[in-house]
């Protein structure tokens, strides 16, 4: 089987066309954050106080809200957990009242009300301010520190317009990310920080081995316009773009349908960052490289004019 | 290196041995057969803790933080040595946290009081009382000055059941009549006109002026107002009042005042018992007067438990034994206080107050109350034994995930895994037919050295790492795809097959290094910034790509080798 043979897309010319793609859905991202009054974080980030209780029985939201509001919990906010008899229970706060945590408290109200077999508790995560804080800070460390590493790598490997390039097209992927998980109402956790980081892996993956075909092809030095080269570089690789990202998209959909409803929101995420991924390195990757490209050239004959008219 | 293939099947065999004697189940240190990979607190269940000293204040330096640190991490260990927890993980993290992993508990909540408590013991005498009692009007007019007369109203003035000592229910009667005073005078006061003001006229100096009597007035009041007192209910017993559960923040309001605590008279100090009292419809707790000095800390003990339950009063106690100095302390200590009350303080609450019957020596017990169930008293003994903390701690994080919830993980991931692996097993062969079998058969032997390599290192597989071994799957084939593509080219080109793969393996290279160089430099990052479950995707990452890169690299280019030196001479290969 053999797809995209001799492909001879000219993906250049719509470049325009996709920048207002991009712009169209950065745009709707950043205006589903602003009118969610900002993305939503868990309390891996904020601190805070979730369980995640399975009752034996059918449980009305209704009922465990005023049992947990009743406990002193007025904030609390209960979400159903794939089901009836499986709740989230989230708390704004963490801290310690006569020496019992939230979750003791939480739980103890649960236990008076519904009796101390008549649930599981599966999953707990409590986090202090100062914990959250911190882990806030290492995580935009680390999305940072990713950009700064590879932009060093691939200025290295290839030139200092790939590097910038790449990035370019990597915050393109993190803004349509950040959009998508507030458009859906994912929170942000740890998991999701790592979720964003793989994609910033498989998108600068991508972006690779089209500028690798881009830089082969440079060196061959034909008489072609560098617009040609980036055009024929991306059909030759589109095969391979296609397929990776195929053999890529069915085992995250896998993941997504079987893996369990603990890491459904993190394949979403990894399959939406595919999906961006592989349309940044053709569509906002080469494109960016074109730019930086053109600028260059139009700068230079700017300055040779200005030298000859001197 | 190993150009001939024998040479590279046997690398690729011993490899793959390797890998699959780590995976093989391991006798583990209980007996039991355990799975060589290692499941994270996610997939097992298990709970996550993570513990600062509690310093609000900053009181402790540097040096006496490290110290306590240091010492806590000790009796922690002890503490989950003598809970029996099948390898736990206790560790300093940083400079100020502890982080406790305990895998495959089933009551996290008791785990974590059992990390938690200071277990800081003590015996104290029970004071008479009468000192204190002495001082409250003291300590009174200093709650009313520390906090402000109009700030009090919330709290009842003098209800006519409080003090019900015979020489406060006579100054309460008295206080009683100067209060209505008080409220005359402040009623005169509002209504503008004084009988001062009366007879000298009036006039902005005199309004003045008359501020003189108001001002009595107020003293007189604060004397009256009896913000502490109020709260205070007789008990009958020596040395303790009640006070009701709803007045219990109030209370503790006022003794945190500074000036109170000195006011408190010397030698004595204030503590809240642990239970509470029923009486009628509300409920109460004793606050107990006891000597500041004790007999005997949790320092002294040489011993605790086993704990049991006492037969006829159904209570549970732990019996403890104390060291020879300590059996000379309490001796010397309870030989004098024989017919008086001694409390019990653990962790500055007062568990119980029995009466010492007799001089105590090597051999005593701790009754817990009548609501404590035997388990707590368990707990008690083993946190006695482990020892005391140095400092109070604080949680500052707390994760648990239970057994099920684990399991359903693992169930769901096994099967997410086998779909992932068929789906693109199929997408494969149907794409690349030959060359996709070679493919496949590369991904099995990444699927042992990952899963190997994983065992091997010893590292955790947790649900984002089933994740992450799922996502390397998808990716593992990237290689592979991009050397067939380029074979497919310079096939294309004309070269001969051999020609041809040699040049694609070559030309694929460059692409393929750049490409997991930079994935392995977030998979790096995500190590660092990472803890547990995120660190545990990061790890499957660096060893997928790692595995990845050695199958499609050498593995499908033995495959290769075989193909065509099996395949008839100038015969086109399938790709």
């Amino acid at each position: 089987m053999r797809l995209f043979k001799d492909a001879k897309y000219s993906f250049m010319a719509g470049r325009r066309r996709a920048y207002i793609a991009s712009a169209v859905l950065i745009g709707i991202g950043i205006a589903s954050i602003a009118l969610h009054g900002g993305l939503e974080y868990g309390v891996d980030f904020t601190g805070g106080t979730l369980v995640q209780v399975e009752f034996n029985e059918q449980m009305n939201a209704a009922d465990l809200r005023s049992v947990v509001e009743e406990a002193g919990f007025a904030g609390a906010a209960i979400q159903s957990f794939g089901g009836e008899r499986e709740y989230l229970i989230r708390l704004q706060t963490f801290e310690e009242i006569a020496g019992q945590g939230e979750v003791e408290r939480v739980l103890d109200a649960l236990s008076a009300a519904f009796g101390e077999d008549g649930y599981t508790v599966q999953r707990v995560e409590a986090v202090g301010p100062k914990v959250g804080s911190e882990l806030q800070r290492k995580a935009v460390l680390a999305i940072l520190m990713s950009f700064v590493l590879t932009l060093i790598y691939l200025a290295f490997r290839f030139e200092w317009r790939f590097g910038v390039a790449a990035v370019v097209a990597t915050i393109h992927d993190i803004l349509i990310t950040f959009g998508f998980i507030s458009l859906v109402g994912i929170e942000i956790t740890l998991g999701t920080v790592a979720a964003i980081l793989t994609i910033v892996g498989y998108s600068l993956n991508d972006t690779i081995v089209v500028f690798d075909r881009i830089r082969e092809n440079l060196r061959k030095k034909r008489k072609e316009p560098y617009e040609t080269t980036l055009n024929r570089s991306i059909n030759e690789t589109l095969p391979r773009t296609v397929l990776t990202s195929g053999t890529t998209l069915v085992t995250l959909l896998a993941l997504f349908l079987f893996g369990g409803s603990v890491i459904r929101p993190f394949a979403m995420v990894l399959i939406l960052g595919v999906l961006i991924g592989t349309y940044s390195s053709i569509f906002v990757a080469s494109p960016a490289l074109l730019e930086i490209e053109e600028y260059g050239r139009r700068r230079a004959k700017a300055q040779r004019a200005h030298a000859a008219g001197a | 290196m190993f150009s001939t293939v024998r040479a590279r099947i046997i690398l690729i065999a011993v490899l793959l041995l390797f890998c699959g004697w780590a995976l093989l189940p391991k006798e583990g240190p209980t007996g039991e057969r355990e799975s060589a990979l290692k499941l994270g607190l996610d997939l097992q269940g298990g709970m996550h803790l993570a513990v600062e000293i509690d310093d609000p204040d900053g009181s402790l330096d540097a040096a006496a933080k490290a110290d306590a640190i240091a010492r806590t991490l000790t009796t922690i260990r002890n503490r989950i040595n003598e809970f029996g927890v099948r390898e736990p993980t206790i560790q300093r993290v940083g400079a100020e946290r502890i982080v406790v992993e305990l895998a495959g508990i089933d009551d996290p909540e008791r785990a974590k009081s059992i990390v938690e408590r200071t277990a800081f013991l003590e015996f104290k005498i029970v004071r008479a009382g009468e000192e204190f009692r002495r001082a409250l009007p003291r300590i009174d007019r200093i709650i009313v000055r520390e906090i402000g007369a109009e700030n009090l109203e919330a709290v009842p003035i003098l209800e006519p059941e409080t003090p019900a000592g015979l020489p406060e229910l006579l100054q309460g009667a008295d206080s009683a009549n100067a209060e209505q005073d008080a409220d005359a005078a402040a009623d005169t006061a509002t209504s503008g006109a004084g009988p001062d003001t009366a007879t000298s006229g009036a006039g902005p100096d005199t309004a003045a002026t008359g501020a003189g009597p108001d001002t009595t007035t107020a003293e007189t009041g604060e004397q009256e107002l009896r913000p502490l007192t109020a709260l205070l209910l007789e008990s009958g017993q020596v040395g303790q009042f009640l006070v009701s559960e709803q007045d219990i923040p109030t209370a503790e309001r006022y003794l945190a005042l500074e000036a109170v605590r000195d006011a408190i008279p010397r030698g004595s100090e204030l503590k809240w018992g642990v239970e509470p009292i029923a009486g009628g419809a509300d409920s109460y707790r004793t606050l107990y007067v006891l000597e500041d000095e004790p007999l005997l800390t949790g320092e002294d003990l040489a011993d605790a438990g086993p704990a049991a339950r006492d037969p006829t009063f159904n209570q549970p106690y732990v019996p403890f034994e104390t060291t020879r100095r300590g059996a000379r302390k309490f001796e010397r200590g309870t030989s004098r206080h024989v017919g008086d009350l001694m409390a019990i303080v653990l962790d500055n609450k007062v568990q119980s107050a029995p009466v010492i019957r007799q001089t105590l020596g090597r051999r005593a017990q701790i009754e817990m109350g009548t609501g404590s169930s035997l388990q707590e008293a368990q707990d008690l003994a083993l946190v006695l034994r482990a020892g005391a903390l140095p400092q109070p701690i604080r949680i500052v994080e707390e994760r648990s995930v239970g057994p099920s919830l684990g399991a359903d993980s693992v169930r769901q991931g096994k099967f997410a895994f086998a779909i992932g692996i068929i789906a693109v097993l199929v997408l494969m062969v149907a794409y690349y037919r030959v060359a996709g079998v070679m493919a496949v058969i590369a991904l099995g032997v990444f699927v042992v050295l990952l899963l190997g390599g994983l065992a091997g290192l010893g590292a955790t597989l947790t649900l984002p790492g089933i994740a992450g071994i799922i996502l390397s799957i998808g990716m593992a084939v990237d290689a592979n795809v991009l050397i067939f593509e380029r074979i497919r080219e310079e096939l294309e080109d004309g070269k001969t097959p051999r020609t041809a793969v040699d040049t694609g393996f070559e030309a694929a290279l460059s692409a393929i290094v750049d490409a997991n160089l930079t994935t392995l430099i977030t998979a790096i990052i995500l190590f660092q910034f990472g803890t547990g479950p995120v660190r545990g995707f990061a790890v499957t990452l660096v060893i997928g790509i790692l595995a990845s890169f050695f199958t499609a690299i050498y593995v499908t280019r033995t495959l290769f080798m075989i193909y065509l030196d099996r395949r008839a001479a100038g015969a086109p290969i399938n790709i």
